[in-house]
């Protein structure tokens, strides 16, 4: 029972007392969840907006497609990657294994599924009449386009925060592909795991409050950002 | 227009991830996988750091089970290993994925279980200690997850001649780390086998009364054997065979000897040094 007060307040003492060990983990954290959100808006936001906005054949089946991969494990997608960028891999020859990218090479492919289809979600849930309208008032597709994307930015919002709460708080494949090595590659979650397992269970819950901290603070840029542009 | 913004943007981050990738490769520094055991109980940081003050080559380290260390040196993404599990290493050796296995340190393993002591195992053998829990169908928590520990434990069954309860409804297999299967035994009044360290963690924090107590130790299968391998550059071009060696030689040495021999855990010494001289 103490474990959740000794926690809360070993949490205080980390963050305010600038304990490197973990600072370096919390910087980790936020660089690893930068670069796979980064490469998964890229790379997902477009295809989202494509899979919502055009049409063409297979397109159904693409959905369909995005959808499972929403339900991808995550040790799954760590046993992959890992069987890709390990030395024996085909992409070994990179050196990505153990390395904060390599980690963000599985965590894109966690986010990615995330960010296609609520983006797709979002543009499909737009007003119908807003196209005609847009056309009667007599705009070209290509103003039709920029205006579809800019109603849509709230969705692509709310996917981004989606993809950022899975990404940030992910384990599995941190773990396999990082490898949880101190000082380079132990993220927040990876800690917490080690933690336990030593039996330090207090460390283990006052990293999971930083963490939420964080988690915390990020969604209050966010909704700020919605409302100050709604407004 | 657009199209090659995003073209150039992805370029660029594949980029960065390239080349962060190999800037992280360079330098002198040495990639180790090794068990769970040694880091949960602290000797990693301490020797690492050791290690860096002779050699000036930075040590790092993935802490899984020992099932797993093989597989990383096997798939040449580690260029040494520190494990315990003799017959594993073995063959591993054998199979021309490993340069060398040398004999660096040991520590023991012991039988805990609840004071209550349903099964009546307190000083037995190993051996005779896992007859009395199989005839008394007390609960007996296994990691399950082919650690050092876990190979230990099955040997130990085959040892006294039980087949092994894989199956039983009292044989609980844990699939956890060494405290998660430890927490898990004191929750369920059962037995386990756990090396002495993380016991000594695990009593620790218990603060004066832990839910399991020493049963059974100092039976000479119980002795808990760790060895350096150096993967074999023979079948991986890419590993740092000189600074594998290098970390080989000064484990073996008396300087990593007496870093290993100093070793303390909450007052207590854990592991042995017992190089070859």
């Amino acid at each position: 029972m103490n474990y959740i007060l000794d926690g809360l307040r070993q949490a205080l003492e980390l963050l305010l007392g600038g304990d490197p060990a973990t600072f370096s983990a919390v910087w980790t954290t936020l660089l690893v969840t930068l670069e796979a959100m980064a490469a998964t808006l890229v790379l997902g936001a477009p295809a989202g907006f494509l899979l919502g906005y055009a049409d063409f054949p297979g397109k159904r089946a693409a959905r369909l497609a995005v959808e499972t991969f929403l339900s991808f494990p995550t040790v799954v997608i760590g046993l992959v990657v890992y069987a890709f960028i390990s030395r024996r891999g085909p992409l070994g020859e990179l050196g990505l294994l153990f390395t904060v990218p390599g980690m963000a090479v599985g965590l894109t492919i966690l986010g990615l599924p995330i960010v296609i289809a609520l983006t797709a979600q979002a543009v499909e849930n737009l007003d119908p009449r807003l196209r005609p309208t847009l056309l009667t008032l007599g705009a070209g597709p290509r103003q039709v386009f920029f205006a579809t994307l800019g109603e849509a930015r709230f969705g692509l919002l709310l996917a981004a925060t989606a993809a950022f709460g899975r990404i940030f708080s992910e384990i599995g494949i941190s773990m396999m592909l990082g490898g949880n090595i101190k000082w380079s590659t132990r993220t927040i979650t990876t800690a917490i795991a080690l933690e336990t397992g030593k039996g330090e269970f207090a460390t283990g819950i006052a990293l999971g409050i930083v963490l939420m901290i964080i988690a915390f603070a990020v969604n209050l840029a966010a909704s700020a950002f919605r409302r100050r542009s709604a407004a | 227009m657009r199209a090659t913004m995003l073209g150039r943007l992805i370029l660029a981050l594949a980029l960065s991830l390239v080349v962060s990738g190999s800037a992280l490769a360079a330098g002198e520094t040495l990639m180790m996988a090794t068990t769970t055991s040694t880091d949960d109980t602290g000797l990693l940081p301490v020797l690492g750091e050791a290690f860096k003050k002779d050699t000036g080559i930075e040590l790092k380290w993935v802490a899984v089970g020992t099932g797993k260390a093989l597989e990383h040196g096997k798939n040449c993404d580690v260029d040494v290993l520190l494990v315990h599990a003799p017959a594993a290493e073995k063959k591993f050796v054998e199979d021309g994925n490993g340069t060398k296995r040398t004999e660096v340190m040991f520590n023991d393993f012991i039988i805990v279980g609840p004071a209550s002591d349903p099964a009546k195992i307190k000083g037995k053998k190993a051996g005779e200690a896992l007859a009395a829990i199989a005839a008394a169908k007390a609960p007996f928590i296994s990691r399950g997850d082919d650690s050092g520990t876990h190979k230990m434990e099955q040997s130990l069954w085959k040892g006294a001649e039980i087949a092994l309860p894989d199956k039983e409804s009292w044989y609980v297999s844990a699939g956890q780390g060494m405290m998660a299967t430890l927490n898990m035994a004191g929750e369920r009044k059962g037995y386990t086998l756990v090396d002495r360290g993380t016991y000594i963690s695990y009593e620790d924090q218990a603060k004066g009364k832990p839910a399991l107590v020493v049963l059974v130790e100092g039976d000479k299968p119980l002795l808990n054997q760790y060895s350096v391998i150096p993967v074999n550059p023979a079948k991986c071009e890419k590993v740092k065979i000189k600074q594998a060696q290098i970390f080989s030689d000064w484990l073996a040495s008396p300087k990593g000897q007496k870093v290993v021999g100093d070793f303390t855990v909450k007052g207590k010494k854990l592991f042995t040094p017992n190089a070859a001289k």
